[in-house]
């Protein structure tokens, strides 16, 4: 493939430089705009640099609490996170050994993914919805007492979170398969010729070569739950997540105090992402450094 | 070290000791795989079997009620057969022009980068920094990334100013934001990683010396490419086209900010009948997007084995 580099490097070059330009464009539009001076209004120009709209929004935006909407989606991001990587990966090593029915959960897997998040979340509403009018319907009929006052199901960490696994899971999945297929059995096997037991050749071999694929699963997992907003919305009950008050909030504040809130939404997620990032990184120069020391004498 | 390979241990030894845990080691799969499944079952395969149920109730306005009724479907495509059609029938039309437009400018520009990553970066770190440039913003919220567009296509927006100061237009453009013309770039900028992530995987896997023994054999750049590399890219493609048709088709928050309530969807109207608790309703709509769906994907997966792709 090396050859000169001829009109299409250049042509097809230019279309991914643009594409990177259209890609991050406007959200380093908003990142500047965030920064407006106190009178500045949604659009250029610049009325001065200032972090006004940072500390008002700090102060509340109007009615919404928009702090404890992010500590919501933060705590259903972390649980989100930590069921994906533990069920993916031990759905991942079941679908390894195989057994009956696996087609099926695949299949489920897939379908989970390609079903119109709409849909699934007013599957999921209408769920809880009859669970809870079955319930009023118990308490009525039985009168037992701890039925009588009781409200309903939905919730963050009932119906949203099954919201959120619907979506997260699958991509869980996906990225062991890929991980497994690249993974070799001969590591496995000489663990157990030297006598491992399953428990401790998961704990001390297949989990450490893993480490960094199952750090990007739960990364996958937290990003996609703390940004879902389609399965989310019909799913939820009273109490919003994040992109859903963002979502709201979209349509009545017309001040740059919502560039500040994409801003700082935006450097959440990125803190995020590079913390998991750096574990990896980490991860993987402390395995070399002691695979290099169990090598010296 | 690679040269001190150790001796594979033979079959016939390991095979009668293993030949016991072996009925343990199944039953272990199950109870590995259970949790995955109970969590498709419960809030999946329940969810969806109870909304096709719902679809066949009658409601009011205080309340649904069991019954075996085909209203909610009659209401749905109440007036198709007349000449201006129903709504239902133009929402449906209006949503598969967006996935219809979404598609032809994704899938062109998804291989493109695609095929610039795999076929002309050379060096595997830089190849791997800017693929982690394009999914980056694929990272941060939906709803951000669609108010980042209010400042550049607003009527004062940033497009509007320069077009005025270079003296292109008098007066703003109106249509740049709010408009189907924002709904379709909304839509290319955030599904247009979809189609780049499964056109790479797929190219990244086509063997280099089928290209050589293309080109030794005579064919011109764009035969090479048409000839062996784009039907090689089938499956990428296939799935790709999958992820943008449900995105397009099950949206109705991009239609919604970036049409400014003013377009119709077919989740928009689910949406919306949820709201006003009118289950059975939405339930209909559901189960009739779904099929629609699933009849677009089905023709898409009969190009592929979806499995064999990872």
């Amino acid at each position: 493939m090396d050859r000169p580099r001829g009109f299409a490097f250049y042509g097809l070059a230019g279309i991914f430089c643009l594409y990177v330009l259209f890609l991050y464009g406007p959200t380093l539009t908003i990142l500047t705009l965030s920064f407006q001076g106190p009178s500045g209004g949604l659009t250029f120009p610049m009325n001065g640099v200032s972090t006004h709209w940072f500390a008002k929004l700090w102060e509340g935006v109007g009615v919404v609490d928009i702090w404890a909407a992010l500590r919501r989606s933060l705590m259903l991001g972390l649980v989100v996170m930590a069921l994906t990587v533990t069920l993916a990966f031990y759905a991942g090593l079941a679908f390894r050994k195989g057994f009956a029915g696996a087609g099926l959960v695949f299949a489920l897997a897939v379908s989970s993914l390609i079903v119109p998040s709409i849909v699934v979340s007013l599957g999921i509403g209408l769920e809880f919805r009859l669970l809870d009018d079955a319930v009023k319907a118990l308490a009525e009929a039985t009168g037992w007492g701890f039925l009588q006052d009781h409200g309903t199901f939905m919730g963050l960490f009932t119906s949203a979170l099954g919201a959120h696994l619907t979506w997260t899971l699958p991509f869980g999945l996906l990225i062991m398969f890929a991980v497994f297929n690249r993974f070799s059995p001969a590591y496995e096997e000489a663990a157990r010729d030297l006598g491992a037991t399953g428990a401790q050749t998961l704990r001390h071999v297949v989990v450490p070569i893993l480490a960094p694929a199952l750090v990007g699963v739960a990364l996958f997992g937290f990003t996609l739950s703390f940004d879902e907003l389609a399965r989310t919305s019909q799913a939820i009950g009273g109490r919003n997540t994040l992109p859903l008050e963002l979502q709201g909030l979209t349509t009545t504040v017309t001040t740059p105090e919502i560039y500040a809130l994409g801003t700082t939404t935006t450097a959440f997620s990125a803190l995020v992402i590079g913390t998991a990032l750096g574990l990896t990184v980490w991860l993987q120069r402390r395995r070399a450094r002691r695979a290099l020391a169990g090598l010296r004498p | 070290m690679n040269d001190l390979t150790l001796p594979r241990p033979a079959e016939t030894v390991a095979a009668p000791v293993a030949a016991a845990p072996r009925a343990r080691r199944r039953s272990l799969a199950y109870l590995q795989a259970a949790p995955l499944g109970l969590v498709f079952l419960v809030f999946l395969v329940v969810p969806l079997l109870l909304t096709a149920v719902v679809s066949f109730w009658e409601y009011n306005e205080y309340a649904i009620t069991p019954a075996l009724t085909l209203q909610n479907y009659a209401d749905l495509f109440d007036g198709c057969l007349s000449a201006d059609l129903c709504t239902t029938i133009r929402t449906y039309l209006s949503t598969l022009k967006f996935v219809a437009l979404t598609l032809a400018i994704t899938l062109p520009l998804g291989f493109s980068i695609a095929y610039f990553l795999a076929f002309h970066v050379r060096s595997d770190t830089v190849r791997m920094g800017l693929f982690l440039l394009c999914t980056i913003p694929f990272w941060t919220s939906n709803v951000i990334r669609m108010i980042s567009w209010i400042p550049l296509l607003g009527r004062n927006g940033l497009v509007n100013d320069t077009l005025r100061s270079l003296g292109l237009i008098r007066a703003p453009i109106e249509g740049l934001l709010y408009s189907d013309f924002a709904v379709v770039l909304a839509f290319v900028h955030l599904d247009t990683v979809f189609m780049i992530v499964p056109i790479f995987n797929s190219l990244a896997r086509i063997d280099r010396s089928l290209i050589e023994a293309a080109r030794d054999c005579g064919a011109s750049g764009f035969q090479t490419l048409w000839n062996v590399v784009l039907p090689l890219t089938k499956p990428g493609i296939a799935i790709g086209s999958i992820f943008v048709v449900t995105l397009v088709m099950g949206d109705f928050v991009t239609v919604g900010m970036m049409g400014g309530q003013q377009i119709a969807s077919v989740g928009k109207v689910i949406q919306v009948q949820m709201a006003y608790l009118q289950f059975p309703a939405a339930a209909a709509n559901a189960v009739v997007l779904l099929a629609a769906v699933l009849l677009m994907i089905l023709g898409l997966t009969r190009m592929i084995d979806l499995r064999r792709e990872l």
